[in-house]
């Protein structure tokens, strides 16, 4: 066309970025790539191709690690791990700092790369990808500066395992490698199938960073070697990816000790309320759900939009998505770029196909004649129980419905498995930080959505994973404890044949709801001193008094919206009351345990009064992200948590685990000490005095064994914690991926009572929510 | 009104090329402005990263660089304007670009939009651009601040009019924006517009001044329910003139009352744009935003003096491979 008819037409014209240094770094290693381990690249094994989406061709070949390769990266990591950590603090530092500095020099390579290799459009690895990825690993030299000082009781877990998706190639490799390096670790890395190549131009820099051989190993290859990396002798595994493999995940480590963070699918809500700025929501839309394909973890995929203002918001929607340009991702004007692959372009193209539901809308704007390319689509009028409402299609199609108050908007919102992200548009303050924090995600935008920041912590709830990435409350997924912990052998129930000791019949119920409650299977069993004498019956719960206990547990909601001052009262109050009955409580773990129980009960009452101090002083952050506006990291309660109790320290164990857990608002159900239950039986009557709300802690007596299960698989319980003498981790673990609840097993090690309490508890009775507020008018 | 026009073919070249009806009066509708929001954050997050995400290159750019000439209102407005200043703007105005040049980008006979100057030197304007197809624009009612007694803010209206300007650049009463009073802004606009008659109306928002985006958004949907056929950001005096999220905020107001009354209004962004690649900018976000239509001079203008040197240099780059100079081109 001549510079006249442009004028005309004013059309925005090609606007390519070269891909000849990205090709160039590829023709260095002759497009046939090993895995890095140790230090160096290996040769090329069988290999596989990796393709650019856009156009079908091949950039490179990358090699399948075997067993033997992955064997070889773990030996290189755990022999390089107690250097690295012994190089403290600042000298972890230096390197870290050197390896943002070195991307942010090679960035538009970095960029080049990830769009040739994903099919992202350069805007985004350009101005998204590449500069968070920078910005993770700058903050964390930070705070591989500061762990010395700040973290003093943490350690490093040693080597960690990590997966990462095809999305965020190099972004979640940064999100994974920048906190385990910062924090002592080694890795072993495992890009994704379709994008290895910045993880392996990755590789290529770590050498000029200074980081030392077999700090960081990179294989590569499909989900055959993710597994492997899951079954080798690793610490932690780290996985970010979807819903299903996470499950399995979950199950392949149950029970092995591991230390596991996964950061999974997501259906996110995108709530529009009446009085937003339309037109500002309409654009949010454009990077919760075209950003990157749709293809994004956290993708704003659910739109929800008040019905007196849908058909306005819908027709604003539509205008803005036929000005969307799809096409060249190298292309610097282009706002929708390839679907990673066709296989993914295939299982789109199916889901939407398949449900035809509602008012499907094709974007208007011009595709490309070749390459994996997927229309913008919107779907509207839709319900909850519309497949497309449900499930992830992780691509460049945005579901819709209505709804009419802000609470529905809520209930709407939470009716999902997920609970990665939510946004929320509404220029009222009162309605944005009310409706907030009752969203179920890890992250809530307002005004806003997809920000991120390494200052901030990033990860789900429900079966959108768990632990955080990011932020202070990122580093609890890279350390461990210094304390030391010891195996522990199974306490077994004394046993015994005698009458009863002395006076009337006591009847040792369930506590259900605050109320006392027989068991459902109507037995019990005798439970017997050290010298065989009969001290009374216990009841054995089954798996109906668990739903029993559940049911009463979710009717407490309310207990987590108390206000920190009112459950720190409370805890004082039973403070209070067991100190008023403490020789009858020592005379009583006397009895049962045969030891003195005066130092138990006065732990007890301390104990108490720690979590009624640490109620309202458990405070979230506002963490230094760089908007203007604050990032609020807050502290919600886990919900409703299933605890095997100690068997160990009958009372004391009990009110370890039940006191921070309703401290921080939870509810509880509560397995007690399998051979020593009556003094938790006893503990039935102090509740009751001390006005703890119906429900709020339900206790249940018998075989922790029988119940592990149950509680495991149960589906509206948020957190499993064990703590019993029975070896129950691996199987916790196993069943908790049903729904990905949160799991804290001992795996066989005991602790100090006397001494467990404090941050560790509190944390696991949290969830940290990041709440994003940018402000200004 | 006495319109002054002499040569019915030259009023003819002069109107704008492409037809659209003209906005006309509508009631106030309070509802409408109390509904209107502006989210300050999410509106610099677009216009922040809008330059990432809209590029224009080579032939394509030197093609949009013209555009923007196209859609200039070269502008003087300084207290020592004289009729020679304002002979050598308007010749300016018919040759923006050395005429070598725009052969070479088969450009020949591009224009600005039109030349806008203080009501004394309408005449010597006029005169100046006989002959062309460039309307010459008066800023008028006590510009800038727009505080003179209202009587003869009209009267100023109807002497410029008189005096040949085809366009009227009227400046808004800030203090009833500050202060709530829709209606006076109203019935102010409404009036303003009424004694420009046939000449077309540009509304000076006077962004800078009015505190909030909010207000922004509401000015620009009150003058236009009012007659304005332009909403203009700024007279280039306040201490903050055009910006980008400005721009976003009095865009969209301008197609939300196309989508709910079907007439298109202009904008005008003015004072503070002055590089090629600002100009660049905001035609993208006019086109994303608005879309193509906007990109005519009817309906769009760009209120700028030093844009057009930086826009010749980079037209001489383009052709010549080289970085250009600003001594090589005529100045204006």
């Amino acid at each position: 066309m001549t510079i006249k008819e442009i004028f005309d037409t004013m059309d925005y014209g090609p606007a390519p970025e070269s891909s000849a240094e990205a090709m160039a770094w590829i023709a260095g290693f002759k497009g046939r790539f090993g895995h890095f381990i140790n230090g160096a690249f290996t040769k090329p094994g069988v290999t596989f191709e990796t393709r650019n989406p856009a156009t079908g061709a091949v950039l490179a070949e990358v090699s399948q690690a075997t067993g033997a390769d992955v064997v070889a990266a773990v030996k290189a990591a755990r022999k390089a791990q107690p250097k690295w950590a012994a190089l403290g603090g600042h000298g972890r530092a230096k390197v870290l700092y050197a390896i943002a500095r070195i991307l942010q020099k090679q960035s538009r390579l970095f960029a080049v790369l990830e769009t040739l290799d994903n099919g992202k459009p350069i805007r985004e690895s350009r101005d998204i990808d590449i500069p968070l990825a920078q910005r993770h690993f700058y903050y964390h030299a930070g705070m591989a500066q500061l762990m010395d000082s700040e973290l003093p009781d943490r350690a490093p877990l040693g080597v960690c395992g990590q997966i990462v998706p095809w999305n965020f190639p190099l972004l979640m490799l940064a999100w994974k490698i920048a906190p385990a390096l910062a924090m002592g670790n080694t890795v072993i890395l495992k890009p994704a199938e379709y994008t290895s190549l910045t993880a392996l131009l990755f590789a290529d820099i770590c050498g000029q960073a200074g980081v030392p051989p077999g700090v960081v190993n990179i294989v590569t290859g499909d989900g055959a070697v993710g597994e492997m990396i899951v079954a080798a002798q690793v610490d932690k595994i780290a996985f970010t990816g979807s819903t299903a493999v996470g499950r399995k995940i979950r199950e392949a480590t149950a029970g092995r000790g591991l230390a596991l963070t996964l950061e999974l699918g997501g259906k996110s809500p995108y709530i529009v309320f009446e009085d937003a700025d339309l037109d500002s929501a309409v654009e949010g839309l454009v990077d919760a759900i075209w950003f990157n394909q749709g293809q994004v973890c956290c993708a704003g995929s659910r739109l929800l939009v008040q019905e007196s203002v849908a058909e306005r918001f819908y027709a604003k929607l539509r205008t803005r998505m036929d000005g969307l340009r799809i096409g060249d991702p190298l292309d610097k004007c282009i706002d929708v770029g390839a679907i990673v692959d066709p296989v993914q372009l295939d299982a789109i193209t199916r889901l939407v196909a398949e449900n035809p539901e509602g008012t499907h809308y094709r974007a208007a704007c011009a595709m490309p004649a070749v390459g994996s390319f997927y229309p913008p689509t919107l779907i509207t009028g839709l319900s909850s129980a519309s497949t497309l409402m449900q499930e992830e299609i992780f691509g460049p199609v945005l579901v819709a419905t209505t709804f009419r108050t802000p609470v529905e908007a809520v209930e709407l919102a939470n009716n999902s498995r997920y609970g990665l992200a939510a946004t929320v548009w509404t220029e009222n303050i009162n309605l944005a930080l009310d409706i907030a924090p009752k969203l179920v995600a890890g992250v809530v935008w307002v005004n806003a959505t997809n920000l991120f920041d390494a200052a901030a912590g990033f990860g789900g709830m429900r079966e959108s994973g768990f632990g955080r990435e990011g932020g202070w409350e990122g580093l609890s997924s890279y350390t461990k404890s210094k304390t030391a912990l010891k195996p522990m052998k199974q306490i077994a129930a004394f046993a015994g044949n005698g009458g009863p000791v002395s006076g009337i019949d006591r009847t040792a119920k369930l506590y259900i709801g605050g109320k006392q409650a027989r068991p459902d299977g109507g037995y019990s069993t005798a439970i017997h001193g050290p010298k065989g004498a009969l001290l009374g019956h216990a009841s054995l719960a089954n798996r109906k008094d668990i739903r029993n206990a559940v049911e009463a547990a979710n009717a407490a909601k309310g207990w987590g919206k108390t206000t920190a001052h009112n459950r720190a009262q409370i805890l004082y109050y039973i403070a209070e009351n067991l100190s008023a009955r403490a020789p009858e409580f020592a005379a009583r773990l006397r009895d049962l345990t045969g030891q003195r129980g005066e130092a138990e009960v006065e732990a007890s009452i301390r104990r108490l009064f720690t979590y009624a101090a640490w109620a309202d002083k458990f405070d979230g952050q506002v963490h230094s992200v760089p908007i203007r506006g604050v990032a609020l990291a807050m502290r919600e309660p886990v919900g409703t948590i299933a605890a095997l109790c100690p068997d160990e320290a009958p009372l004391l164990g009990l009110i370890s685990v039940m006191a921070p857990a309703i401290a921080m608002g939870n509810r509880v159900v509560l397995v007690a000490s399998e051979p020593f239950p009556l003094v938790a039986t006893d503990f039935y009557q102090v509740l009751d005095t001390s006005d703890v709300p119906g429900g709020v802690v339900n206790i249940l007596t018998g075989s922790h064994a029988e119940l592990a299960p149950t509680l495991a698989a149960h589906m509206d319980i948020d957190a499993v914690w064990s703590f019993s003498s029975t070896d129950l981790s691996k199987g916790i673990e196993g069943k908790a991926a049903g729904n990905l609840k949160r799991t804290w097993v001992n795996n066989g090690m005991s602790r100090d009572w006397a001494g467990a309490e404090g941050r560790a508890f509190l944390d696991a009775a949290t969830e940290v929510k990041n709440i994003w507020i940018p402000y200004g008018e | 009104m006495q319109t002054h026009v002499t040569d019915p073919a030259l009023a003819q070249t002069q109107l704008p090329q492409l037809h659209e009806p003209r906005n006309q009066v509508m009631p106030l509708d309070p509802r409408w402005v109390a509904s209107v929001q502006a989210n300050t954050s999410a509106i610099e997050r677009r216009a922040a990263t809008l330059p990432g995400r809209r590029s224009v290159k080579k032939d394509y750019q030197a093609a949009w660089l013209c555009k923007a000439i196209s859609l200039i209102d070269l502008t003087t407005l300084s207290g020592d304007d004289t009729e020679g200043r304002v002979l050598r703007l308007c010749a300016k105005a018919r040759q923006p670009v050395s005429p070598e040049l725009l052969a070479r980008l088969g450009m020949t006979g591009l224009t600005t939009g039109a030349v806008c100057v203080y009501h004394e030197m309408v005449p010597a304007a006029v005169a100046a651009l006989r002959g062309t197809n460039i309307p010459v624009a008066a800023v008028s009612t006590g510009f800038p601040a727009g505080l003179s007694p209202f009587h003869l803010r009209l009267a100023e209206i109807g002497e410029s009019v008189a005096a040949g300007a085809r366009e009227i650049d009227i400046v808004i009463s800030r203090r009833h924006v500050l202060q709530g009073n829709w209606q006076a802004l109203y019935d102010e606009m409404r009036e303003m517009r009424a004694a420009c008659g046939d000449a077309h109306v540009k509304a000076i928002l006077a962004t800078g001044e009015l505190g909030t985006l909010r207000n922004v958004a509401r000015a620009s949907v009150i003058c236009m329910m009012a007659g304005a056929d332009f909403i203009k950001t700024s007279t280039g005096k306040e201490p903050v003139n055009a910006t980008l999220p400005v721009t976003l905020v009095m865009i969209r107001a301008i197609r939300e009352f196309y989508d709910r009354t079907g007439i298109k209004v202009g904008y005008k962004p003015a004072g503070g744009i002055a590089k090629a690649k600002d100009a660049l900018v905001y035609l993208s976000m006019i086109k994303d935003e608005l879309g193509d239509r906007w990109l005519q001079p009817d309906l769009f203008r760009f209120g700028a003096s030093s844009l057009l040197g930086d826009i010749e240099r980079q037209l001489e780059h383009h052709v010549s491979g080289a970085y250009s100079a600003s001594w090589r081109h005529p100045m204006g």
